[in-house]
This record gives C-alpha cells, sequence and structure tokens, in this order.
C-alpha cells in the first residue's frame, strides 16, 4: 500500500513538472499566434508584452496585410517556397531511394567505403561547405536561380541511408522472383521496389518537405531578387526597424508556420519514423 | 563470359544505381573541400587570384577570430552539457505510464523544432526585447530582477539567449532518439532489476543509461557539428547585423562576414578549413574514446 502511494506521489511531481515544462514550450508559439494580431509599431517598441498574452481585443483584419502590404509580395515568396519544396522532395525521393537501392541490393567493389561515405556526409553540416558551393554556384551561373537552391540538396545522405535500412528489409525472395520473371535490374528498382516503398517515402518526404520549407542560409546565399525569395528569406528582410515591415513580419511568420504544424498533428508518426531510423542504430 | 557487359547487367548495374551519389559528392562535396582548400592559400580578387602561403593563416591571429572560436567553442560545451541530460531525463519519464498523456508531451516539446528559424528567432527577439515591458523584463521585475537589454547586455545575456533558444527548439528532437533508445532496452532487464530489488535510480544508473550508449555518443557527435556550425541563429537574433561587441559572433558567421560581405574569399576559406579540421578531429577523437570504430567493425 505504502509503494503504491509512493508510486503515485512520484508520477504525480513527473506530470507536475513535464506540465510546467510544456507550458513553457508553448508560450513562444501562444505569443506570435496573438502577436500576429496586434499593430506591428507596438512589437516594434515594445516586443511582445504581458497584454499580447492577454486575448482580448484581437485587430483580426491584420492578415489583409499579407496580400496588401508591398503588393502581396508574400504570395509569390510563400509559392516559391512551395515549389522548391516540392521540385526538391520529389527528386530527392527518387535519387535517394535509387542510390540506397543500389546500395543495399548488390555487392560489389567500393561499397563499403561509399556506405561509410554517406554515413560520413550526413553529419557534415552545409554551413561548413557554403563559401566554395558559392562559388561554385557562380561559375555554373546558377546564382540568384530555383536551381541553385535546390540541386545540391537532391541527394540527400541522410535520405540514402535512410531508404537503405528500409530495403534491406524487403525479402529477397521477392527480388529473385522478378529476376525469374525476366526483369531486369532497373525495372526490379521500379516495378518491384517503388510499390513497397511507400511507407519509406512518406516518412521523408515529409521530413524533407519540412527541411525545405524552413531552408534558410543556403537560400539566403544563392537568391538575390525580392521576387524570388522564399518565405524564411523574405521574412528576414522584413526584421528591419519600421512599423509597417513588423505588421507583415508577424502574420507572415505566424501563416508560415501553421501549415507545418497542422501537418504535423496529422501525420507524427512520419515525423517521428523519418527523424529515429536514420540515425540511432544498435 | 557469355553475358555482355551492358547498363543492365548486374556487374555494371550497381554502379548506375550509385551514380546520383558519387556525381554528388564529386561536385557538391569534394570539389567544394578541394577549392577551399586551394583558396585558403590564396588571395582572391575579382577575376584574378595570388598565391600567398599561409599569409590568411596568419592573418586569422586576430580578435574579432579568437571571439568567434570562444563562442562557438563555448556554444558547443554548452549545448552538449544541457541537450543530453535534459532529454535523457524526459524520454525515461516519457518512456513509462500512459501512452495517450506521454504522446502529447512529447508532441508538445518536438512541435518547436518544426519552427523555421527566423520564426523562432523573431519571436525570441520579441520575448526578450529591451523595453520594461517586454514579456521577460516583466517577470524580472516581478521576481525583483533588473530588466535587462538582453540582446545589447554582454556575452553572458547573449550566450544565454542562445542557450535558450537551442534548448527550445532542439530538446524534442533529442527527446525523439533517447526515447528510441529506450525502446530497444528489452523489458526483461528492468524485471530481472526489480526482483534483485533494485531501487529507480539504480536502473537509471546501471542499465538506462549504459545501454543508451550509442543513443549518446550519436547525439554527441551531431551536437558537435550543429555547435560548431552556429550560425543561423545569432544571424537572427541580432537581425543580421553584427552583435554588439560582437557578442553572438561564431566561427561561421565570421567567415559569412569575411567571404559574403567583405569578399575576403581567401580568408573565408582559410576559417572554413579551421572549422572543418577542428570538427573532424574533435568528432574522430571522441567517437574513437568510446571505441566507436572497434564496435562497428566487428558488426
Amino acid at each position: 500500500m505504502a509503494r503504491i502511494y509512493h508510486h503515485s506521489r512520484r508520477s504525480f511531481f513527473k506530470y507536475l513538472l513535464l506540465t510546467v515544462v510544456a507550458l513553457i514550450y508553448l508560450v513562444p508559439l501562444y505569443s506570435l499566434t496573438l502577436a500576429a494580431f496586434r499593430p506591428g509599431r507596438d512589437l516594434l517598441r515594445y516586443g511582445i508584452t504581458l497584454k499580447t498574452l492577454i486575448p482580448a481585443d484581437l485587430n483580426l483584419s491584420t492578415f489583409k496585410g499579407l496580400y496588401t502590404i508591398r503588393d502581396g509580395i508574400y504570395f509569390t515568396w510563400f509559392g516559391n517556397s512551395l515549389l522548391l519544396m516540392l521540385l526538391q522532395t520529389c527528386l530527392a525521393l527518387f535519387l535517394s531511394s535509387f542510390v540506397a537501392y543500389g546500395l543495399s541490393l548488390y555487392r560489389f567493389k567500393g561499397r563499403k567505403i561509399v556506405t561509410t561515405l554517406v554515413i560520413f556526409l550526413m553529419l557534415v553540416p552545409i554551413q561548413i561547405l557554403i563559401l566554395p558551393l558559392y562559388k561554385l554556384m557562380i561559375t555554373i551561373s546558377l546564382i540568384d536561380t530555383f536551381w541553385g537552391v535546390f540541386l545540391p540538396m537532391i541527394v540527400s545522405p541522410f535520405a540514402i541511408f535512410f531508404f537503405r535500412q528500409y530495403i534491406d528489409g524487403v525479402p529477397r525472395d521477392l527480388i529473385d522472383a522478378g529476376r525469374v520473371d525476366g526483369l531486369n535490374e532497373y525495372s526490379i528498382y521500379f516495378r518491384i521496389v517503388i510499390p513497397i516503398m511507400p511507407p519509406a517515402f512518406s516518412a521523408m518526404a515529409i521530413f524533407m518537405s519540412m527541411q525545405s520549407w524552413n531552408n534558410f542560409l543556403w537560400p539566403l546565399i544563392v537568391l538575390r531578387t525580392g521576387e524570388k525569395f522564399t518565405l524564411p528569406i523574405g521574412l528576414n528582410t522584413l526584421l528591419t526597424p519600421y512599423g509597417n515591415n513588423y505588421d507583415l513580419l508577424i502574420i507572415g511568420a505566424l501563416a508560415a508556420t501553421l501549415p507545418i504544424i497542422i501537418v504535423f498533428i496529422f501525420f507524427q508518426r512520419y515525423f517521428i519514423a523519418g527523424l529515429t531510423s536514420g540515425g540511432v542504430k544498435g | 563470359m557469355t553475358k555482355k557487359q551492358t547498363l543492365g547487367s548486374a556487374k555494371v548495374a550497381p554502379y548506375v544505381f550509385i551514380l546520383p551519389f558519387i556525381a554528388s559528392f564529386l561536385i557538391f562535396y569534394l570539389y567544394p573541400i578541394i577549392s577551399t582548400f586551394i583558396m585558403g592559400f590564396q588571395q582572391v580578387y575579382p577575376g584574378q587570384v595570388e598565391f600567398i602561403g599561409l599569409e590568411n593563416y596568419r592573418k586569422l591571429d586576430n580578435p574579432e577570430f579568437k571571439v568567434a572560436l570562444k563562442n562557438s567553442f563555448r556554444y558547443t560545451v554548452y549545448t552538449i552539457a544541457l541537450l543530453i541530460p535534459i532529454p535523457l531525463l524526459l524520454s525515461v519519464w516519457l518512456n513509462s505510464g500512459n501512452r495517450t498523456i506521454n504522446t502529447v508531451y512529447r508532441s508538445v516539446l518536438y512541435i518547436p523544432s518544426l519552427v523555421s528559424i527566423v520564426v523562432a528567432g523573431t519571436i525570441m527577439r520579441l520575448l526578450f526585447a529591451s523595453s520594461d515591458k517586454s514579456l521577460v523584463n516583466t517577470l524580472a521585475i516581478a521576481v525583483g530582477a533588473e530588466p535587462r537589454q538582453w540582446l545589447l547586455g554582454g556575452p553572458h545575456q547573449a550566450m544565454i539567449l542562445l542557450l535558450i533558444l537551442a534548448l527550445w527548439r532542439w530538446v524534442g528532437v533529442n527527446i525523439i532518439y533517447f526515447l528510441s533508445g529506450l525502446q530497444a532496452i528489452p523489458d526483461e532487464l528492468y524485471e530481472a532489476a526489480d526482483i534483485d530489488g533494485a531501487s529507480q535510480s539504480q536502473k537509471l544508473w546501471r542499465i538506462t543509461i549504459p545501454l543508451l550508449k550509442s543513443t549518446t555518443i550519436f547525439v554527441t557527435t551531431i551536437s558537435i557539428f550543429g555547435g560548431f556550425a552556429m550560425f543561423e541563429e545569432s544571424f537572427i537574433l541580432w537581425a543580421g547585423k553584427p552583435s554588439p561587441n560582437n557578442v553572438g559572433l561564431t566561427i561561421v558567421g565570421h567567415l559569412y562576414n569575411k567571404g559574403f560581405q567583405e569578399g575576403e574569399m581567401g580568408m573565408a576559406s582559410a576559417i572554413g578549413i579551421v572549422l572543418l579540421i577542428i570538427v573532424f578531429t574533435l568528432s574522430i577523437s571522441f567517437l574513437k574514446l568510446f571505441g566507436f570504430f572497434e564496435a562497428e567493425g566487428r558488426r
């Protein structure tokens, strides 16, 4: 009896503490949501105040700023982000799974080195490579183009690793059956492997879409013209001290964040799967 | 050999499959690294280059780079010190009890990592605004502390701000890593420990933590890379401008300033190479220390 009491008191404190932590973690996004319906002038002057957090006197018309301020450039940015996300994700899914299939299925010379290289490159942050990559983009005239933004990202070591694990788990009989039926190596990939990939594809698709949507440093360096900016780059240009900019900045930040959170709530499982099977293994 | 060595043969096909990776590796990784290495010995003017030996590296002996090194190093150490024990403890908690409730907590802690750094940094700027009325200063006044000019204050305030931002964004991600490590630990071990009458803390120290070793190694390694590569956080917090007294300057920030603002490509390359060397030396010696490579070899 004493033990049960002890146990429940322990779990009471555990959940009390977790609740406090969770509430603190929600403060920034809660603040953003309410701040989005306040005048930018006040935010610029006082920041987010206690009064911001009281859900009263909300000025719901601030969202009109999305299409009135600067002739609605926000939607251009939104569209650019969406287009880049689709391009980058689709290409990366195809190319990375293609490579993963090769690494998983065949025993060939150099396989081990390539696999090690993939794992190693997973760790290399792009920040280290931006300067020479930038020079390369100048050389091949891809500065200020969408190509320049997504080309370096379409063969993702992380996705290769993730897909390789997945394909490793595919029964070999299935693939041998394809061979018996006279399919060549590529048909096996297209006709047998791709059809069983959707669970892995969805996990990676969500993971990569999110990365592309939020990608900041590389597009910041590649893109120059306002009309070509993605959302993060566009929003970043609004961080200048004019009230009018803040009007668009805050409501724009909210409008850029909400879609991801909604997608997350519905497809949580895939987010977690995309994160874990890539990194931690035995 | 009867089979022709065509693209369709099982001998050639593997190389066709890995071709996209090889191409991307050569173009987007190897070439940049080699060209950074070469540029590090050059003075790069528009349209012409001049070989100047180690001059760029000698120029790194300046106060600004030292501040950047110190900031990046401290940031990495502090983030590791915070972003391993806290998520580990929280994940142990979230691994037992009511599953549905735990999922809610896990999601709440994870959501900040979905927020773009631009948005996250902007919110932080506003929460920690210099005005006495800003939320954080209001709280400070309420507990009897002095309101502070967080972004304009000294190096301590700057580091605290950066760490709060890192905690907010990364605790949830590391929890997921640790949870997946915890789920791989067989329940029998805990049952056996229960039979032996082990206490909660004994189970934590003798079973959970030792068996999370590979997860911890993984998280530490990505933290080393992430910590030294940190730039975007301070770029947004100080709205793309130099922070007062360089309190928020990092190695990559210095590289960015030199290469992209001042056009000193040679010196920026030298910074890039120093960064690569630091990160790889640290992570490889760390992995060696924990016998990671031997474990890989045995498998």
